[in-house]
């Protein structure tokens, strides 16, 4: 008897979600173990953290408020990552959405019930033609994507640090590095005692469910998952690389300007300080989209799941005084469980007493990856 | 006057291009062997704080510097098993490792943020040779010992990579791991042997920053670079000896950039070397036509024997 590894054909759904949830499970764990090596009792400081997040109204708010950004540019991600565009530049992204809507919201005056639109329109086609840069450099080029758009995400964070420090620093602010504060039409409305913005939710939900659509019955959606399963299938088939990479990298990008409008016209009314902005928004959002394993739809459970992580990293920096850093290396540590974990998915074990059959799926098939079959 | 600001600026390109070279060198035996690490931005952060600690608590240089160099690898060692023996995606590994890695590394680092080195490395000159006229002042004065050593790995790496057995042998796991299976060679050992190396010269390149450049503890203070040294790795088309022109390229247009504080703001000079990164990579691109110029085939794709990806 001897155990091979043999390749499956698809996983069991049952399998990807229990090893996806065994994999958070198992960081949040480690989680316990870190307040228990601070000196905390384990379990007291963890029921504090669920208690100030998930059982009081204004936690639950937070929890949401993070959950906001997160759907919006993890939805888009999901889309980047089903054609294996590692758009890894969402932060900047992200950036570039605020950018765009806070000139609009300073500059543009008079805009009454159109401003909001008119904001979040500006936002996507900004970060949209951000992200297309590194899009057309790929697909024109093959540049590396990961090197260029994470590039991307320091160039936006200086140039914001630019424009609050200079030429879009506020008249009325002295001793401070921000904007003028924008007119009151562009403030999106927020549920009471709360800091969720209403519209950018909506718009997150809708485009979570819009992308699923995209993805399953659409050409571009067609291309999109062809492109990344089987690249040279996809030639075969007529897919252009060009106009699909493009298509995707715009609609991926303009999700995450929209978050940062969000951001921006939704809590802070002003363009800040880009680590305020964003804080990291556009990389919890890879594991956003890794996590919904392909499926745009999942992320409406994965976002606000992170998004309770993040809000979760507060309240351990308030309440129990720990370092904030405690949640990039949660982050950290689910992604890489994640990853060892994908052998099981990709390979089921099989005892055997003489040599197996050969692979089922041998040639064509696509490297192990997050973006599982749908 | 001028022959003056030309031997600064080598010399402080010199001294900002080291960890770069350290870091690139790491990531060319690692990629020559097929194996991506995006990790390095993490494993360096990892090897500075480790240094730091304990230089910190011993006072002791050489500990310091294996503390650094044994954080690249421990990290380096979880890369490797990910991506060659779990055949998992290995650029989510190391994208984890980088958010994990600096994540962990400010939170070690956080009651030192500020607080300079009681006994950091010392730059010195060397004998001699900085007496000679331009190259003196250049390159023989005020650097640090590590910057020596990284330009000695840059040669050992070239010898071992492009004339010796063992180099052949980890260029074919790279090129095209079924032949060197074929050939006797163990494609997952060679691979995970190379990630580790690579992830002691990123342990390396951190300990230059902790221990050297700035040797104070500063939250982010790789600030980036471990991804600017991918970027250089394909800038030196994968070959070790290019990353030294490559690395010093870099650090002059950094020192350069400073001089350009009348024309332009702060924040504006501090984004030019991202954005010189991203063009550079064009450039290359763009000269040696569509794909990438000289990456090795198998560079990404796990090996599993019998199995064609």
């Amino acid at each position: 008897m001897r155990l091979r590894w043999v390749r499956r054909d698809a996983p069991p759904p049952l399998l990807t979600f229990g090893v996806s949830a065994a994999s958070f499970l198992l960081a949040l764990g480690a989680a316990l173990v870190a307040f228990a090596a601070y000196g905390l009792d384990p379990w007291e400081a963890g029921a504090t953290v669920v208690r100030r997040t998930l059982l009081d109204g204004r936690g639950l708010g937070e929890v949401v408020r993070r959950s906001i950004p997160l759907l919006l540019t993890g939805a888009g991600l999901v889309l980047a990552l089903r054609a294996r565009f590692w758009n890894i530049g969402a932060e900047g992204q992200i950036l570039a959405g605020a950018v765009a809507a806070s000139a609009v919201a300073l500059f543009a005056p008079g805009l009454g019930v159109m401003a909001v639109p008119a904001l979040f329109a500006a936002a996507f086609v900004g970060a949209a033609l951000y992200g297309l840069v590194p899009a057309l450099l790929k697909a024109r080029l093959g540049v590396n994507e990961i090197i260029t758009t994470l590039m991307f995400n320091y160039v936006a964070l200086y140039a914001v640090r630019w424009l609050i420090n200079g030429p879009w620093r506020g008249k009325s602010v002295t001793g401070f590095s921000y904007s003028d504060r924008f007119p009151r039409e562009t403030y999106l409305s927020v549920l009471d005692g709360t800091r969720v913005h209403v519209p950018t939710l909506v718009l997150g939900i809708v485009l979570a469910l819009g992308l699923t659509w995209l993805l399953r019955y659409t050409r571009l959606g067609f291309s999109i998952r062809l492109l990344g399963e089987a690249p040279d299938a996809a030639r075969y088939a007529g897919v252009r690389l060009l106009p699909t990479t493009l298509a995707l990298a715009a609609l991926s990008a303009g999700a995450a300007g929209m978050a940062g409008a969000g951001e921006v016209a939704g809590i802070h009314h002003r363009l800040i300080e880009p680590t305020s902005i964003s804080m990291g928004f556009g990389y919890t959002a890879i594991l956003v989209a890794l996590l919904a394993r392909g499926h745009a739809w999942a992320t409406l459970i994965t976002a606000p799941l992170l998004g309770w992580v993040l809000a979760a990293g507060d309240v351990v920096k308030v309440s129990l005084q720990l370092p904030f850093q405690l949640t990039d290396v949660m982050t950290g540590l689910t992604l890489l469980l994640l990853v060892a974990s994908e052998p099981l998915l990709t390979y089921r074990p099989m005892f055997a007493r003489r040599p197996p059959p050969p692979d089922p799926g041998q040639a064509g098939r696509p490297a192990p990856s997050a973006s599982g079959g749908e | 006057m001028e022959l003056e600001l030309l031997t600064t600026t080598l010399a402080r390109a010199l001294a900002f291009g080291t960890p770069l070279l350290l870091a690139a060198l790491g990531e060319v035996v690692a990629e020559r062997a097929g194996v991506v690490n995006l990790g390095m931005e993490g494993m360096m952060m990892l090897g500075a704080v480790a240094g730091f600690m304990v230089a910190a608590a011993t006072g002791s240089l050489p500990l310091a510097l294996l503390a650094s160099t044994l954080a690249g690898v421990a990290v380096a060692a979880l890369h490797g098993v990910i991506a060659t023996f779990l055949l998992a995606n290995q650029f989510v590994s190391g994208l984890a490792i980088t958010i994990g890695g600096v994540g962990l590394a400010n939170l070690l680092g956080k009651e030192w943020v500020g607080k300079p080195l009681a006994a950091p490395m010392l730059p010195f000159d060397v004998p001699v040779l900085s007496g000679v006229p331009l190259l003196g002042p250049a390159f023989f004065t005020r650097q640090y010992a590590l910057t020596y050593a990284a330009l000695v790995l840059a040669l050992v790496v070239w010898l071992v990579l492009f004339r010796s057995r063992v180099g052949l042998t980890l260029r074919t796991v790279g090129e095209s791991p079924a032949a060197a299976d074929a050939a006797g060679a163990n494609v997952r050992r060679v691979r995970f042997l190379a990630v580790l190396v690579g992830g002691a010269m990123a342990g390396l390149a951190g300990a230059y920053l902790s221990l050297a450049y700035r040797p104070a503890w500063g939250e982010n203070i790789t600030n980036g670079m471990g991804w600017i040294a991918l970027g250089l790795t394909i800038l030196a088309l994968w070959h070790p000896l290019r990353a030294v022109p490559a690395a010093l390229l870099f650090g002059a247009f950094f020192t350069l950039s400073f001089r350009l504080q009348a024309v332009l703001p702060p924040e504006l000079l501090t984004l030019l070397p991202y954005l010189v990164t991203v063009l550079a990579l064009t450039l290359i691109a763009w000269r040696g036509g569509r794909g990438a110029v000289g990456a090795p085939e198998a560079l990404g794709v796990p090996y599993r024997r019998g199995e064609r990806e």
